[in-house]
């Protein structure tokens, strides 16, 4: 029990995910400033950002559905560390129960769904516009995301426990092979779009709709929003990790080896954010469906044919 | 399905002034748009009545901080067409220099903040970089980055010196190579032509029916500019292109923009080459103005900018007159917004390059008691009254 919560709360769960996150939103803030010829901000200014937040008035609308205005972010933020857990216990411990593959199938949804019940529950029109949006963002990214993550376990012989998929690859990481490259590259932007960065930050665009559906939120929630923002930053480069680049080995130099793994997927994001502009939301979606599925569909489909 | 508005303004991240803005949207479609323009009124013309014809220079030069030196441009020319005034040669070279030095930074901010709006702030960052050369070009031709004070009845104020052409020709170099750059980004760039292509189409026959001046019109396929078409200082002794684009939408607009900065850039390295050879004053002097009235048109960054100023005779305009191209630009809206989703629109909106504080030469306050005047009949009475005060003249 107690180990339990500890890998809830601290490792790699709450704690971690929460000040790696904070850590990692620096890195990208300061490695995009230098894209764009700018300083970027000091190394702890994500952490007084959240803490400022924290410390301010909430405005609730009056009009609102309070209860889900409110809970929203903190369901998400929840769920997110729930998935950290989730998601580390095979990365740092080996330890995964059978299925757990699905549960994080279906707890990754959770972060969207929340952002679409929190916007929409303001009755503002710029909100419920951005939730809108988002909804279809879901509906666009998720069944390419499903696909990506099938890949592995159909790569893997069939495995359906985290911890099992990284041993399949004890000997070389899928991404080594065809379906693998494929599937990573898919996977790099579903978690774009996930993450609600450009070219898919469509559902908060800022010079359109002013955030979206947080336009609303202040204080501490918003402060919850970020927070759960940063978060993704890990949550997602480890199941990215975990799924096509072996996971983690924690000895030696495994340690850095690990660091230069998530670098490069961060620092990918990065790069694809900084280089690209936010598509309209019907684009995006024929980006996904049309032209994305059929490729992971091949992906799947060499997967299954072990090229 | 049900209709929603959307308010945009008075404050929105998208209008760098306040403007009011109100999209009739059904899902994500744009059915319908009202504008409220009247937040950025300051009553230019009527200080500059107050003011005599030096100081009027300097006051429309504050009527936008971007187009600081085409309101000053057009403002000389009508004070100047009172008399019939000739300029000399060398100051001619230097207005038409700092006019597409202007053109240069003015386009490019517009890149910055397009890139900007569609969510692309490394194109922000980079073009308001090369910007900042354009401004040290500024500063080393007038002395100031920006409101160049530079325009005189008669002539220019301020002489370039030969010892700084060199430098000045080593920065627009530099201009020219990222130019040329972001012109091969905007033409191999697929996710931008996804985002931008096809997007708020503004057809020939709109633009012409709008009146569209500048850029807007010049994508469009309507090769109107007042440089070519009413040659007035240097323009007509020195080579340069119209441009123009086929479709209207706003990746043309970019495009027209992009190329008129090489354009601009062309005109500034034949104005440089002149102004090493041709010697001779600035400036003539100009002791009074006689009664009577002038029109000055220059083709501002966002289009043509008209100036018109009446004489009695004393040393102050009776009555000056400004419009500026944004007034007819903004109206196209109406075409080009409709019809499309919201994200386009928006983007639609900033592809003129509106400039409201320039636009804003009238104010009309919502009442709801219906015996005061409408301002259309306020603006006719007005004119009548010109019209007949001039004739008693």
């Amino acid at each position: 029990m107690i180990d339990l919560l500890f890998y809830l709360l601290i490792f790699p769960g709450l704690l971690f995910t929460a000040v790696l996150g904070l850590v990692v939103g620096w890195v990208d803030r300061k490695v995009s400033a230098r894209f764009q010829y700018r300083v970027g901000p000091p190394f702890f200014q994500n952490f007084n950002d959240f803490f400022k937040l924290l410390g301010k008035q909430t405005i609730i609308v009056k009009d609102s559905v309070k209860s889900m205005f409110i809970s929203a972010p903190l369901v998400s933020f929840g769920t997110l560390s729930l998935l950290a857990m989730l998601i580390g216990l095979p990365l740092f411990f080996g330890q995964s129960f059978g299925g757990d593959i699905f549960v994080v199938m279906y707890l990754m949804v959770i972060h969207s769904v929340m952002v679409v019940l929190g916007g929409s529950s303001t009755g503002n029109v710029y909100s419920s516009l951005g939730a809108g949006r988002e909804i279809k963002l879901v509906l666009a990214d998720e069944l390419i995301f499903i696909i990506v993550i099938l890949i592995p376990i159909v790569a893997s012989g069939y495995e359906l426990e985290l911890a099992a998929l990284i041993k399949a690859q004890s000997s070389g990481a899928f991404i080594g092979s065809v379906n693998g490259v494929i599937g990573f590259l898919a996977g790099l932007l579903c978690m774009q779009a996930k993450m609600t960065m450009q070219p898919f930050d469509i559902p908060e665009a800022e010079t359109e709709i002013v955030e979206g559906p947080l336009m609303e939120y202040s204080g501490p929630l918003l402060g919850f929003w970020k927070l759960n923002h940063f978060m993704m930053y890990v949550v997602y480069p480890f199941l990215l990790i975990l799924l096509y680049l072996g996971g983690f080995n924690l000895q030696g130099w495994g340690i850095l080896w690990a660091v230069l793994k998530y670098l490069l997927i961060v620092v990918l994001m990065i790069i694809l954010k900084n280089t690209n502009p936010r598509l309209q939301i019907d684009t995006a979606l024929k980006f996904f469906w049309k032209i994305l599925f059929p490729v992971v569909l091949i992906g799947l489909i060499l997967a299954v044919l072990g090229v | 399905m049900t209709k929603n508005r959307i308010p945009l303004g008075p404050f929105h991240p998208l209008l760098e002034e306040a403007e009011y803005f109100e999209l009739q949207i059904e899902g994500e479609t744009v059915v319908d748009l009202d504008m409220e323009i009247g937040w950025m009124h300051r009553g230019h013309e009527y200080i500059s009545e107050q003011k005599n014809f030096t100081q009027s220079i300097y006051l429309v030069e504050r009527i936008c901080g971007i187009c600081s030196t085409s309101h000053p441009i057009a403002c000389v020319r009508a004070i100047e067409d009172i008399d019939n005034l000739e300029i000399p040669i060398r100051a001619k070279y230097i207005r038409s220099l700092v006019g597409e030095l202007e053109r240069i930074h003015s386009h490019l901010l517009w890149l910055g903040l397009a890139g900007h709006f569609i969510g692309y702030d490394t194109v922000w960052m980079w073009a308001w970089k090369y910007r900042e050369t354009v401004l040290e070009m500024m500063e080393i031709i007038s002395g100031n980055r920006n409101h160049y004070g530079m325009m005189r009845v008669g002539g220019v104020g301020k002489d370039v010196k030969p010892k700084d052409i060199p430098d000045l020709l080593d920065k627009l170099d530099m201009i020219d190579e990222k130019m040329e750059m972001i012109a091969k980004v905007a033409n191999d760039d697929p996710v931008l032509k996804a985002r931008l292509k096809g997007v708020g189409v503004l057809s020939h026959e709109q633009a012409i029916n709008y009146c569209a001046t500048g850029p807007t019109s010049r994508a469009s396929g309507v090769p109107g500019d007042v440089r070519r078409d009413d040659p007035h200082d240097a323009y007509g002794m020195l080579d340069f292109d119209v441009i123009t684009a086929e479709n209207g939408d706003v990746y043309d607009k970019l495009v027209v923009r992009v190329l008129e900065i090489l354009e601009s850039s062309k005109i500034i390295r034949q104005c440089l080459d002149k102004l090493s050879e041709v010697e001779g004053p600035i400036l003539n002097n100009v002791e009074e103005i006689s009664p009577g009235e002038g029109i000055g048109r220059y083709e501002a960054p966002r289009g043509e900018v008209f100036h018109y100023i009446r004489s009695d005779g004393s040393n102050r305009p009776v009555r000056h007159k400004v419009r500026a191209p944004s007034y007819v630009n903004i109206p196209t809206y109406e075409a080009s917004c409709k019809g499309i989703s919201v994200s386009d629109a928006l983007i639609t909106l900033a592809s003129v390059d509106p400039c409201y504080c320039c636009t804003e030469r009238s104010l009309k306050i919502r009442s709801d008691s219906e015996e005061k005047p409408d301002l259309l009949e306020l603006s006719k009475q007005k004119t009548e009254r010109i019209r007949r005060e001039y004739n008693g003249n």
